[in-house]
């Protein structure tokens, strides 16, 4: 009990104190979860809102597809792009395993998919509102697409902010392509995953909080922006 | 009077179910309202003249191609200021930027809003994000202005207002198609009356004569229902 207590104390310490150590691996956390979520809204939302608003043959299939890569493994995604980057694979020239960017190729795979699906459910909703009058005006689908992207811009920092959930708190694929490799490719989960297989638990523990931490104040932030959208913009 | 809008024998099948059956007409008038009870298929045949739908049997023939505008029962704006909903419009038909907020200005101007363009449209009154739609349909200098049940949810003095805009944009030279429950508004508006009956064209007459001496007793039934 006194050690749970001792790595609570020496946890709160860790933060307090803005360790050097803890604060890197918070900042690579950050950085890479951020941007493999930037690199999958770039690529899901126009999918989501095209797979909402287009008429194309295998359209069904795709949004089928897409709902069930919500679920998609993160260990499995790992191993698939490891399979890509490693040396012998298709893209091993580019020499990016065990770097932070086949962190971000990784977490973007896993997270696109989820960003579109939910795209494409808030677009579709949109557009059972907006179709005639889009249609009545002329707009093109694509038009159209663009068009509700940026009306439901609001509604869609959830797919986003799911997306980043599900990016930020994932093990398996980041540990995979990553190596989690001290000080270049460590981050919190795997940090949390490593330091209690050894038995440290303070860092651990500091990492927890942080990773609590961070997904409640993007959660709080935004449900404040919609909040203050609908007061703003109806 | 040249007909600007001819359909022979216009239809639209639903699951097996004529929506709208048969529709013959010769639209030469300039402001014609669509009357009949709900569910007679008024909306579907704004919407097959519009081309929002496509008819499944028939035709649609316009002698000179005019351009249109359509206005809903519900307007729908989007989450931006009411002046941009009227730009959006106008950006689509390719004009260029300051042509745009130049016309979209003068239609808000038109119906009376120009106080109120850099108002987020979403939280604007019904009956003023109505009064948007007309500016955003105005703006279009349609020849060819549909309106769908404008007034259906709106208070009196709205639809005062409205009928006052629709007057307007039909004294600037568009020809006007429009539906409404509001007898009233229908002998205020109409050259011609348009009677539709479980998707079929029932009488085509001018306005006066249908008020007062409807030729058919799905008419008299109509009248003597809505007449409050």
């Amino acid at each position: 009990m006194t050690t749970l207590g001792d790595s609570f104390l020496t946890a709160w310490q860790l933060v307090a104190d803005a360790d050097a150590k803890l604060a890197g691996i918070v900042w690579l956390s950050l950085t890479v979860s951020l941007s493999a979520t930037l690199v999958a809204c770039v690529i899901g939302m126009p999918v989501g809102a095209l797979l909402a608003v287009g008429r194309f043959p295998g359209r069904r299939l795709l949004v089928v597809l897409f709902n069930g890569l919500m679920g998609l493994p993160p260990v499995v995604v790992g191993l698939l792009v490891y399979l890509l980057l490693s040396r012998a694979g298709p893209l091993g020239s580019f020499g990016l395993l065990f770097s932070p960017t086949a962190m971000v190729i990784a977490q973007a795979v896993l997270v696109t998919p989820i960003v579109a699906a939910l795209t494409r459910q808030v677009i579709a909703d949109e557009w059972t509102e907006y179709r005639e009058q889009l249609r009545s005006l002329g707009a093109s689908r694509a038009r159209a697409a663009a068009t509700l992207l940026w009306d439901g811009r609001f509604s869609l920092s959830t797919a986003a902010l799911a997306g980043f959930g599900r990016a930020i708190a994932e093990v398996g694929a980041v540990m995979i392509v990553g190596g989690n490799i001290d000080g270049v490719t460590r981050v919190m989960t795997t940090t949390i995953a490593l330091e209690t297989s050894k038995g440290d638990l303070p860092l651990a523990l500091a990492l927890g909080f942080v990773l609590i931490a961070v997904v409640l104040a993007i959660n709080a932030f935004a449900y404040a922006l919609r909040g203050w959208a609908e007061r703003r913009w109806g | 009077m040249d007909a600007w809008l001819t359909t022979s024998g216009l239809g639209l099948r639903e699951s097996g179910k004529h929506i709208v059956e048969d529709v013959s007409l010769a639209l030469a008038a300039q402001r014609i309202v669509l009357l009949g009870p709900n569910g007679a298929g008024k909306s579907t045949l704004l919407r097959l003249i519009h081309g929002l739908l496509h008819p499944s049997s028939g035709a649609l023939r316009w002698p000179r191609n005019l351009t249109q505008a359509m206005v809903f029962q519900r307007p729908v704006m989007l989450r931006t200021t009411a002046i941009a909903n009227v730009i959006y419009g106008l950006k689509l038909k390719g004009l260029p930027a300051n042509e745009c907020v130049q016309r979209a200005g003068a239609a808000l101007e038109h119906v009376g809003l120009p106080h109120l363009a850099q108002r987020p449209a979403r939280l604007l009154s019904g009956g003023e994000q109505q009064r948007v739609a007309l500016a955003r349909a105005w703006a279009l200098e349609p020849e060819l202005l549909i309106l769908d049940e404008p007034t259906a949810s709106l208070d009196p003095a709205s639809t005062r207002e409205v009928e006052r805009i629709v007057g307007e944009i039909a004294a600037a030279g568009a020809r006007v198609l429009m539906t409404t429950h509001n007898l009233g508004q229908a002998r205020r508006m109409a050259d011609e009356i348009v009677f539709i009956d479980r998707g079929r064209i029932v009488e085509h007459t001018p306005a006066e004569q249908f008020f007062s001496l409807p030729q058919t007793e799905a008419a008299q039934r109509f009248l003597k229902e809505e007449t409050p």
